[in-house]
């Protein structure tokens, strides 16, 4: 299904080839304006208050929720790979402050390992008269395959976390309202860049706490039934570019050594 | 030969495919007990209830028509109970005074009518006992599998300590059933909004001052709607033990422990050939810690070797400091000592039988506590396990992609084409001459 799709793309991207401008288009596009959420979109009016209980968002889908200063806000999404997601939040301060206070946005992937943002404003100071401020936040392009012992971006759930780093004891408690959107852009990663088996969803149901006799229950290796795909090499986009690369050389080749007996033709 | 071995695997594994999930997840893909959300609104009735200082109006009048707007609005699932503080004792006998609360709404199918007269017939007395109820909220709560929310609203230090509410609700915490306290404060006092701040956080629960009806209203609101979200998605309580040997053998899932200052919580998951463990830990900070701080989450073999390790450090406020792993056993060398474990055994027909191998992993944190924090119980700790098939390293050949190399080879055809054209010109001349 995936690799289908990954060839029709890349046919259609081949087939649309008019000029060479789509060349960084793909996994660089930055947005210049920040997001804008999609039409026909619902607002999301909540969030959760831990990994376990994050609200589930979409890429697009607005969020407004009246929050108090301190709440730990909590929300989930889900990226693929070749995606790049931008989150972009503000808070507003309807009420009278006591002093400055530091707002943070943090991304945290499936595995709850903290994200890191490649542009925005992370960690931005809202000064005593401010009446709102504004959180951003670029996430790395996420890859399609990365081994275990990586850092890098997968598909998965993506958690966003919102809270008040540092604030004025006296402020603590004071409504806020939050405003948070997350979008997405890039296209989907080439299939011969591996792939990651399972998405880094966490599992959140209750765990059990197994007896040795469970844990050394002998199970068939299941992992064996990939012999066939082992012969195989996986059918990706990097075949069809790479041929008709080799298909425009020869056309090309064909052409240039016409180029050369023209001129005794004429 | 290997392929023949492996496929003969293939078919017997087809057969054998219910037999997979195994012991292993089969207990967690039960559904939870289907039990409806419960909280209980604990509201004070104490004197200082009557300062009129909200938009003009009294406090309790101010709570009273907060309540008959929740009331109104309840969800029918939710199962919600009222409890009162203060409002029976006008004496002075301070004794009698912090005995006095009561639980005048049953934890319950709400009768809508019957709440709002019990809510409307009080009327600010006595003393603040918010220790105490808080226990009893919890006792009318009950234990169970699923979460349980406390939505204490109260303008008043309490007047009766010891018990330190703040102690209380961290005992209450820590305790088998998942508690979480949110709190509301009416009154802008200092002393207040410290106690209340140390009860959200010990339990996870939110702290927020109310400033107007309209505020207050729609956070109850939101609070009790949070509970009917959210109330199912409780951790399986586990106690990891101070070393690898004998630590609790864990199924995917979700887990909860208590880790102390400077303690190492070490745990086992088996993880057989192909597949991938996946593991994070996110440990709260319930109690005041000095500000900067850090967690540890290491994958370790049972023969001591580290694995992969998982950190996070953070300075600052923060409700959790979380890290996570993945680790999956070196596919080529699973895959010849697979090989070698077939050869020796000379029966290739029988179904092989893979040992899974155990991981220890240990969570350790670089917490520091502040002059007076109470070191027991330790700090809650929340450990996600996963088991799941491995991702091995893509082998495609190297091909290229994208425009440029179209580019690259359709110019490079050219100037071979030019070159052949010429040279065959050239030779073309030379052998015409001679």
């Amino acid at each position: 299904m995936s690799v289908r799709t990954t060839l029709t793309r890349s046919l259609a991207a081949l087939v649309a080839a008019a000029g060479p401008v789509a060349l960084p288009a793909t996994a660089l596009a930055a947005p210049s304006d920040g997001p804008t959420p999609s039409p026909g979109a619902a607002t999301v009016t909540r969030a959760g208050t831990s990994f376990l209980t994050a609200t589930t968002i979409a890429a697009g889908q607005p969020v407004q929720v009246d929050a108090s200063t301190g709440d730990y806000l909590y929300w989930s999404f889900t990226a693929d790979a070749g995606q790049v997601h931008d989150i972009s939040a503000t808070v507003s301060f309807p009420g009278a402050r006591s002093g400055a206070s530091t707002w943070t946005v943090e991304v945290f992937d499936g595995l709850r390992r903290r994200q890191a943002c490649t542009a925005g404003a992370q960690t931005p100071t809202a000064d005593k008269a401010a009446s709102s401020v504004s959180l951003g936040c670029t996430l790395r392009e996420v890859r399609p395959w990365a081994e275990p012992w990586s850092a890098d971006p997968l598909p998965g759930t993506y958690f966003v976390r919102l809270s008040v780093a540092d604030v004025p004891e006296p402020d603590l408690g004071a409504p806020v309202e939050v405003e948070l959107l997350v979008s997405a852009d890039g296209e989907g990663a080439p299939a011969d860049d591996g792939e990651l088996a399972v998405p880094l969803v966490p599992n959140t149901r209750a765990g059990a706490v197994l007896t040795d006799e469970q844990a050394i229950a002998p199970v068939d290796d299941a992992d064996e039934g990939s012999w066939l795909d082992d012969l195989l090499p996986a059918l990706g986009s990097r075949w069809i570019w790479t041929s008709v690369g080799g298909i425009l050389a020869a056309v090309a080749g064909v052409v240039g050594f016409a180029l050369t007996r023209r001129p005794r033709r004429a | 030969m290997i392929n023949l071995r492996r496929s003969t695997t293939v078919l017997a594994g087809l057969v054998v495919i219910p037999a997979l999930l195994g012991p292993v997840p089969a207990m967690a893909d039960e559904p939870e007990p289907a039990e409806p959300p419960r909280v209980e609104l604990v509201l004070d009735v104490s004197g200082s209830m009557g300062a009129r200082d909200i938009e003009g109006r009294s406090r309790i009048s101010v709570a009273q028509q907060a309540f008959n707007e929740v009331v109104d609005a309840l969800p029918e699932t939710t199962q919600l109970g009222i409890r009162v503080l203060g409002a029976t004792y006008k004496g002075e006998n301070k004794k009698v005074g912090c005995l006095d609360t009561q639980q005048i709404v049953p934890v319950g199918p709400v009768d809508r009518s019957q709440a709002k007269d019990a809510v409307a017939g009080l009327k600010p007395t006595g003393f603040t006992p918010v220790g105490l109820a808080l226990r009893e909220a919890a006792e009318d709560l009950g234990t169970g599998a699923t979460t349980r929310r406390i939505v204490l609203i109260t303008d008043g230090e309490d007047t009766c300590a010891p018990p330190d509410p703040c102690d209380v609700a961290r005992e209450l915490a820590a305790q088998g059933t998942r508690l979480v306290v949110d709190t509301l404060g009416l009154a802008p006092d200092e002393k207040v909004r410290r106690q209340l701040l140390c009860i959200a956080a010990a339990t996870g629960g939110t702290y927020t001052a109310a400033q107007s009806t309209d505020q207050l209203t729609n956070r109850i609101k939101q609070l009790v709607d949070r509970a009917q979200e959210t109330y199912t998605r409780t951790p399986t309580v586990v106690g990891g033990s101070s070393v690898c040997e004998g630590a609790p053998l864990l199924a995917p899932g979700v887990y909860t422990d208590r880790e102390k200052f400077s303690e190492h919580r070490w745990y086992r998951v088996p993880v057989r050939p192909g597949q991938e463990l996946r593991a994070s830990v996110s440990v709260a900070l319930d109690r005041p810690v000095n500000p900067d701080y850090g967690v540890l989450l290491r994958a370790v073999a049972t023969d001591g070797r580290e694995l992969v390790r998982g950190v996070d450090a953070g300075s600052g406020r923060a409700d959790v400091v979380s890290a996570g792993l993945r680790w999956s056993d070196d596919h080529e060398d699973a895959d010849e000592r697979d090989d070698a474990d077939g050869s020796a055994t000379t029966a290739a027909t029988d179904p092989e039988i893979v040992p899974p191998t155990m991981v220890c992993l240990v969570v350790s944190n670089s917490f520091a506590p502040r002059a007076g924090t109470e070191a027991s119980p330790g700090m809650p700790v929340e450990l996600t396990v996963d088991v799941v098939a491995a991702s091995p390293t893509p082998k495609g050949p190297d091909l290229g992609r994208g425009w440029v190399l179209l580019a690259l080879l359709t110019v490079a055809g050219l100037v071979t084409g030019l070159l052949t054209g010429l040279l065959t010109r050239w030779w073309v001349a030379t052998w015409r001459e001679k």
